[in-house]
């Protein structure tokens, strides 16, 4: 890629029970970029994040993020590690036993010793950042869907991180709710230099706002380059994901008998 | 034949992977050292959650085993003319062998089952996950303050289960059956050994408050996170922790009251 890598997945082979997820996936994720990993449903996408995270271990291969082997960090120094990496879940994740002001308090507590004033401006300029100032005395069953995921990216930037990794951020979202987030990602990138993942399958908003893309196929990646460059890819997988063509390398039937056998024709039409 | 074989193996290896990862977890629980400014709060909330709310069933559990022993034990005394002995016998009970277990029965239905279920529904919303990714350890913030609760809630409330009861026989004993008030009281204080009795009866209720606060925040954290995985999880706790308080009932009574 020639740039700065924050992160780098080298022959990651990784299996959950009996299943191969990746099968020597090699991945580089430039600094202070946005990256989108796109993939079908049940490719290993969130799977990836959580390997880099070191919520998960690979099998083989080895994961860098920001210089640190993160698979042979000890539990104290992954957890002291975490502080600079932010996530944002799917489903939001936010702690629906506090308010909003809290949940977004909630890493400043734990992890520093500011004082209360101090904490109080951070938590209302994070707040403001995602627009929901206003909101902050709000419980998270008050709030909606995209709401709730604002709050979560404000929580997720609370301690400045240097990595912020997005899980599905346009999943379920309404026309205007995915416009926020688009908004908000690229903000976040470029006001505080973030390095940004971004996890998705909703294809012509990932490449609006990534700088790079890759896309995760049967366990291995099948296109990575800029999005320009990954329209123009010769994969005729690559072409299918993107295009949102039914059927091609990834058939429309699941695999089964011949026809012929399931209707009970295979003597013949008589 | 050779699949039951098979199959009976297969439990048995399950049986100690799953007892092998409870003792991890306990281990990860357990390890480090305690921070008494942020932690005391939290144990504080769980105390209130565990201990505090399950005062109503406890207090209204013991107050009719209580009364029934009363009834019960002034049936059966008085086709012998030992009526008077009824205060021995409730106290006796109670705090041998009714309180300990009464209580945990219930902790576990009431306090048990719930902390399952919210360990359980908070992994299903990531929850956990997005604490791991905080640089915050679930187990320390999460399940340390929920198992130490359960563990110090369980003898407080086992012994005013007890003390509610022996008030519940008082009041069927004396006040409507008329039993001497002086013997029920006198006979209950002449009989009761503080440490072979009320001793080894908290000493109990520490060992089934541990297990049972064990079990049920395992569950909850080893669940599948699906609403059936979680409805699963809760129902085992139930059942686990009932089991296992009979189970160690019967082990600690033979080793603090055998004699053999």
């Amino acid at each position: 890629m020639g740039l700065d890598s924050y992160i780098t997945l080298k022959d990651v082979v990784f299996s959950r029970s009996d299943r191969r997820i990746f099968n020597g996936v090699s991945v580089e994720i430039p600094r202070g970029k946005i990256t989108a990993v796109m993939g079908p449903s049940g490719s290993g996408k969130t799977t990836l994040l959580r390997l880099v995270g070191g919520q998960l271990r690979p099998d083989s291969g080895s994961i860098i993020v920001d210089g640190q082997p993160i698979g042979e960090l000890r539990r104290k120094e992954l957890y002291k590690f975490r502080e600079k990496m932010g996530m944002l879940f799917q489903s939001g994740a936010l702690f629906t036993d506090l308010s909003v002001y809290e949940n977004v308090a909630f890493p400043m507590r734990v992890h520093t010793k500011l004082p209360e004033d101090m904490i109080n401006d951070i938590v209302l300029m994070k707040l403001e950042a995602v627009g929901l100032r206003g909101a902050r005395k709000l419980m998270p069953s008050e709030l909606s869907g995209g709401m709730n995921r604002r709050v979560a990216l404000a929580r997720s930037i609370a301690l400045d991180p240097e990595l912020i990794m997005y899980d599905e951020p346009f999943a379920g979202q309404d026309p205007i709710g995915m416009g926020v987030l688009v908004k908000l990602i690229r903000d976040l990138n470029s006001s505080m230099g973030l390095t940004s993942v971004l996890v998705s399958h909703d294809v012509q908003e990932s490449l609006s706002i990534c700088h790079y893309a890759c896309i995760i196929a049967d366990g291995k990646v099948i296109g990575a380059g800029t999005p320009s460059e990954l329209q123009d890819h010769p994969s005729e997988q690559v072409q299918q994901f993107l295009n949102g063509h039914p059927d091609g390398p990834v058939p429309f039937h699941y695999p089964s008998s011949a026809a012929t056998e399931d209707f009970g024709l295979a003597g013949g039409v008589s | 034949m050779i699949d039951r074989i098979a199959s009976f193996g297969r439990s048995g290896t399950d049986l100690v992977v799953s007892i092998g990862r409870a003792g991890r977890f306990l281990a990860g629980v357990l390890s480090g050292v305690p921070r008494p400014i942020t932690g005391f709060p939290l144990l504080m909330k769980q105390l209130y959650s565990v201990g505090v709310l399950s005062l109503a069933i406890i207090v209204v559990s013991g107050l009719f085993i209580g009364m029934v022993l009363g009834l019960q034990g002034y049936t059966i005394l008085s086709d012998f003319g030992s009526e008077a002995a009824i205060g021995q016998m409730i106290a006796l009970t109670l705090v041998r062998e009714l309180g300990p277990v009464v209580t945990a029965l219930l902790f576990a239905g009431r306090a048990g089952s719930a902390l399952t279920a919210e360990i359980g529904l908070m992994k299903a919303t990531e929850q956990l996950s997005s604490m791991e990714m905080m640089g915050v350890d679930p187990l320390r913030r999460v399940i340390a303050p929920r198992l130490w609760a359960g563990f110090i809630a369980m003898p407080v409330l086992a012994i005013i289960f007890s003390m509610v009861g022996i008030w519940g026989g008082m009041l069927v004993g004396v006040e409507w059956l008329g039993v001497f008030e002086g013997s029920y009281w006198g006979n209950m204080q002449a009989s009761v050994d503080f440490w072979d009795d009320v001793v080894n009866g908290i000493i109990k209720s520490v060992v089934f408050g541990f297990v049972c606060a064990w079990i049920a925040v395992y569950q909850g954290y080893d669940c599948v996170p699906t609403s059936a995985g979680i409805s699963s999880a809760t129902t085992k706790t139930v059942v686990y922790s009932s089991l296992a308080v009979l189970g160690l009932d019967f082990v600690l009574t033979a080793v603090m009251f055998g004699n053999f």
